[in-house]
């Protein structure tokens, strides 16, 4: 087995570099790679494209980055909860590309599996399908979307080996295994990393071969953007 | 009187049919998993990755990693699977999804639906909602038939950028149910109770098709 870690958080994110394109797993603050948003904070790098479901909130996620105005631009699908986000978009500090959430996945999915592009109706007839090749397979249309091209990716795993294969726990799961397959160097951090035959093959989520580093992440503070419950009786 | 976002989702739920796969959107159409009738089984899909979608949890059991598409903590059903954004969505392209049920600012009389943005006002984006239009073979809408300032939401055109084209085929307001027509215009089904059918036609913008004897609600 090819051995994926790295020592730190430091290691992990060497070489990411002002201007780059960046995945970052995560659904709100739902699985987001908490460990190496910080480190890009303190390596202050800077006019990143983040490739993100969403972006954060005002003061966590990757509404970290947005406040250092480390973000260029944001690939995302839905960016409601970010007082400061909006304020940079409607300023014109931020360029925001926003694509409907499925366009998104599977753009990245595309990546992984090594297809140049997709066909979605999603966006169609819609200012998403502006300048779009449109094509029509049996009576419906389609839009062409392209697979994304991301120097990084950067998810976060319940569990991995030493081999970089991972685990994903519940809901947490969402769009980290799909960008796992799609940056050109995929970084992993996990909550537990254990030796390599410790994890169950059939039981892995990500294969190994898609993840270039690995490190246990420390600290998980898992923050709950909506906190809804039903009383104990 | 025009009905409350609870009684829109009630009667909503009367739409759902036993042993179906249901998307709910934000807003009222989270309340229709609470008015659900006994005996009808229904699967809920969110679309961060989850089938089988339960209430929420109890006091001081809420899992940090286990939410909904609306970012609240929830629980899973016996049963329940969890998957990767790409599956989610791709069975919703797939159309292995039965029912969805969204909120909308404005429908057209031709079935095109717009609700992701209000340009230069608010920009949150469309989440998973072009998705599910252009993919899902049934789609119920739950909106407020007229804002705050009196205007219908029911038009001829939407105004706002679009979400979806032709793709509503029901629409459930705090007025009445309507249908569209294949041909376009609002098919008057049902109203609320005690609201009468020119009402109704004043708080509907766009061309509103309605019989003699519309029937009342009935909760």
């Amino acid at each position: 087995m090819i051995d994926k870690t790295v020592k730190n958080v430091q290691e992990a994110c060497d070489g990411i570099e002002d201007g780059m394109t960046i995945m970052l797993g995560g659904f709100g603050l739902c699985g987001i790679p908490e460990n190496s948003i910080a480190e890009l904070v303190k390596k202050e790098v800077k006019d990143l494209t983040c490739i993100s479901n969403n972006a954060g909130v005002d003061n966590f996620g990757l509404g970290l980055l947005l406040q250092k105005k480390q973000i260029k631009k944001m690939i995302s699908s839905y960016v409601g909860e970010n007082a400061e986000f909006e304020r940079q978009l409607l300023s014109g500090e931020l360029e925001v590309e926003l694509i409907p959430q499925g366009t998104l996945a599977t753009r990245c999915m595309a990546a992984g599996y090594g297809m140049p592009a997709i066909y979605t109706p999603a966006g169609v007839g819609t200012e998403i399908g502006e300048g779009k090749e449109v094509r029509n397979f049996k009576g419906k249309d389609y839009l062409l979307e392209y697979a994304f091209d991301a120097d990084f990716a950067i998810v976060k795993a319940w569990k991995g080996d030493k081999a970089g294969n991972l685990i994903f726990r519940s809901t947490a799961r969402n769009f980290n295994p799909v960008m796992a397959m799609a940056g050109k160097i995929t970084i992993a951090e996990v909550e537990e990393l254990v030796e390599i035959g410790e994890l169950n093959p059939d039981e892995i989520h990500t294969p190994g071969i898609y993840v270039h580093r690995i490190f246990q992440g420390e600290h998980y503070e898992k923050r709950i953007e909506q906190r809804t419950v039903r009383p104990k009786n | 009187m025009a009905l409350s976002k609870e009684q829109i989702a009630q009667r909503i739920a009367k739409e759902i049919k036993n042993n179906s796969y249901v998307n709910l959107g934000i807003g009222i159409p989270t309340l229709v998993a609470n008015y659900i009738p006994e005996g009808v089984n229904v699967v809920l899909q969110s679309e961060n990755g989850l089938l089988g979608m339960g209430p929420f949890p109890f006091e001081g059991s809420e899992d940090p990693d286990l939410i909904n598409a609306g970012k609240q903590t929830i629980t899973t059903l016996p049963g329940s699977a969890v998957f990767d954004s790409a599956l989610s969505f791709g069975m919703i392209r797939a159309q292995k999804v039965d029912l969805t049920i969204l909120g909308a600012m404005e429908v057209s009389e031709n079935g095109d639906i717009a609700n992701w943005k209000i340009p230069g006002k608010m920009v949150k984006g469309m989440g998973g909602a072009m998705d599910l239009v252009a993919s899902a073979k049934n789609i119920i809408v739950a909106m407020q038939q007229v804002n705050k300032s009196g205007e219908s939401k029911l038009l001829p055109e939407c105004t706002l950028p679009l979400t979806g084209v032709k793709c509503i085929k029901k629409i459930v307001t705090e007025l009445g149910v309507y249908e569209i027509l294949p041909e376009g215009g609002f098919q008057l089904l049902e109203r609320a109770p005690g609201v009468s059918v020119d009402e109704i036609r004043t708080a509907t913008a766009g061309k509103l098709i309605a019989d003699e004897n519309i029937p009342e609600m009935v909760f």
